[in-house]
C-alpha cells in the first residue's frame, strides 16, 4: 500500500508499524512514531494496522538548542 | 548560593545550555562539562531510514548525566508543537518541554498567540512547560495564567548574540513575577550579559551558540559559568542603585588642606 513516511511517499508491504521499521532498515532502538499528527506509543506499535495513505512520522533525538 | 528550582526540582546550575552547532561530539560533552550545566536543551528530527543518528547522539547525552529539556525548535503552528512535545514525552519520558512556536523565518520571533494556546492545551495534558516567549509582559501573564512555571524571554533574537535589548521589559518580567522561575533564553552573546541577565535576578539563562561558536568552545563554556556565577552572587549581595550625582568614596572629613578649600 502507499503510505507517507517522513514527509516521502512510499511503496511498502508492512501492515504494522513494528513491520515498518523492519521493512525500512530502522535499526536503532530510540524512535518516537507520530501516527497521521498523534503519538503511537510503542506499545501500540506491534498492534496498530496501517491503512492507506497514512502519514508516519518517525522521529529520534538530535541536537538543539 | 542558592539553588534554583525548575518545577519543584532543584538544580545548582543556573546555566542550562543547548547542545547544537558544536565542532565535534566531544566538544560538546567537554562544553557542557565546563559549564557546569545539569540541562541540556534536546530536539527532535526524522530520522532516514536505515540511520541510527539519534541512537548515536542519545548516548552521547546519556553519558553527561543531565536532566534533558526537549525542545519543539521549528514549529510553526500550535498543531505542530503540540505533536511534537507529545512526541518529546514519547521519546525522552519527561514532562518538560521547552515549547516554540516560531512566527517569522528571519527573526525566529515567537508566536505569542500560538505559545499560548499550545501552552495551555499542554499544561492540562500534564506537561511542564518552558515557553520561549518575548519580553511582553502581557504575554508572560498569560503564559502564567495557563499554568507555566517557568517563563523564557529572549534577550535578542536566537543566535544574534546581540545581549540584552529590552533591559526594561525583562526588568518589569522580574518584578511583576517574582514567584515565576524567569529565564533569559536566546540571544546572549558574552558572559557579562548572563552576568546582567543574573544581576537583575533572573533565575537562570539558557544559551548555545555563543558557546558552540566561539573559537573555543570549552572556554567560552567555562567563561560563561563564571558569568552567571558572579552575577547570581551579585544579586543575592544586593546591588546599589545607579544614581545622578558622584558620591565620594573616600572620606571627606580630614581631608588635607581642608580650611583652604572654598
Amino acid at each position: 500500500m502507499r503510505v507517507t513516511v517522513n514527509g516521502e511517499q512510499r511503496e511498502i508491504a508492512a501492515t504494522r508499524i513494528d513491520a515498518l521499521l523492519s521493512e525500512l532498515a530502522y535499526e536503532g532502538s530510540h524512535f518516537a512514531i507520530a501516527l497521521n499528527f498523534d503519538v503511537l506509543p510503542k506499545s501500540r506499535w506491534a498492534e496498530t494496522p496501517l491503512q492507506p495513505g497514512d502519514e508516519i512520522e518517525i522521529i529520534t533525538p538530535r541536537q538543539g538548542g | 548560593m542558592s539553588t534554583v528550582k525548575f518545577y519543584d526540582r532543584a538544580f545548582s546550575s543556573r546555566l542550562l545550555i543547548g547542545t547544537a552547532l558544536y565542532p565535534s561530539p566531544k566538544i560538546m560533552q567537554d562544553a557542557i562539562r565546563a559549564a557546569g550545566s545539569q540541562i541540556v536543551t534536546v530536539s527532535l528530527r526524522r530520522e532516514a531510514a536505515g540511520g541510527k543518528t539519534g541512537d548515536a547522539f542519545w548516548s552521547l547525552i546519556r553519558e553527561l548525566d543531565v536532566t534533558v529539556l526537549p525542545n519543539t525548535a521549528g514549529c510553526r503552528t500550535v498543531r505542530e508543537a503540540v505533536t511534537t512535545a507529545k512526541l518529546a514525552r514519547e521519546l525522552f519520558g519527561t514532562p518538560w518541554v521547552k515549547l516554540e512556536v516560531i512566527a517569522d523565518n528571519d527573526t525566529l520571533q515567537p508566536d505569542v498567540v500560538g505559545l499560548v494556546e499550545a501552552a495551555a492545551i499542554l499544561i492540562k495534558d500534564g506537561f511542564e512547560v518552558f515557553p520561549y516567549c518575548t519580553d511582553d509582559l502581557g504575554v508572560a501573564q498569560r503564559l502564567v495564567d495557563a499554568g507555566c512555571r517557568v517563563v523564557m524571554p529572549w534577550a535578542a533574537p536566537i543566535g544574534s548574540a546581540k545581549g540584552i535589548v529590552n533591559r526594561d521589559g525583562l526588568r518589569l518580567l522580574r518584578d511583576r513575577l517574582p514567584d515565576i522561575a524567569l529565564v533569559v533564553d536566546a540571544g546572549l552573546g558574552a558572559p557579562s550579559h548572563a552576568a546582567q541577565a543574573l544581576e537583575l535576578g533572573y533565575d537562570a539563562v539558557l544559551l548555545n551558540t555563543a558557546i558552540a561558536k566561539a573559537d573555543d568552545p570549552v572556554a567560552m563554556a567555562k567563561a560563561f559559568r563564571l558569568g552567571v556565577e558572579a552575577g547570581r552572587m551579585a544579586f543575592e549581595a544586593g546591588l546599589m542603585e545607579a544614581r545622578d550625582f558622584a558620591s565620594p568614596s573616600t572620606p571627606v572629613v580630614g581631608t588635607p588642606f581642608w580650611h583652604a578649600i572654598s
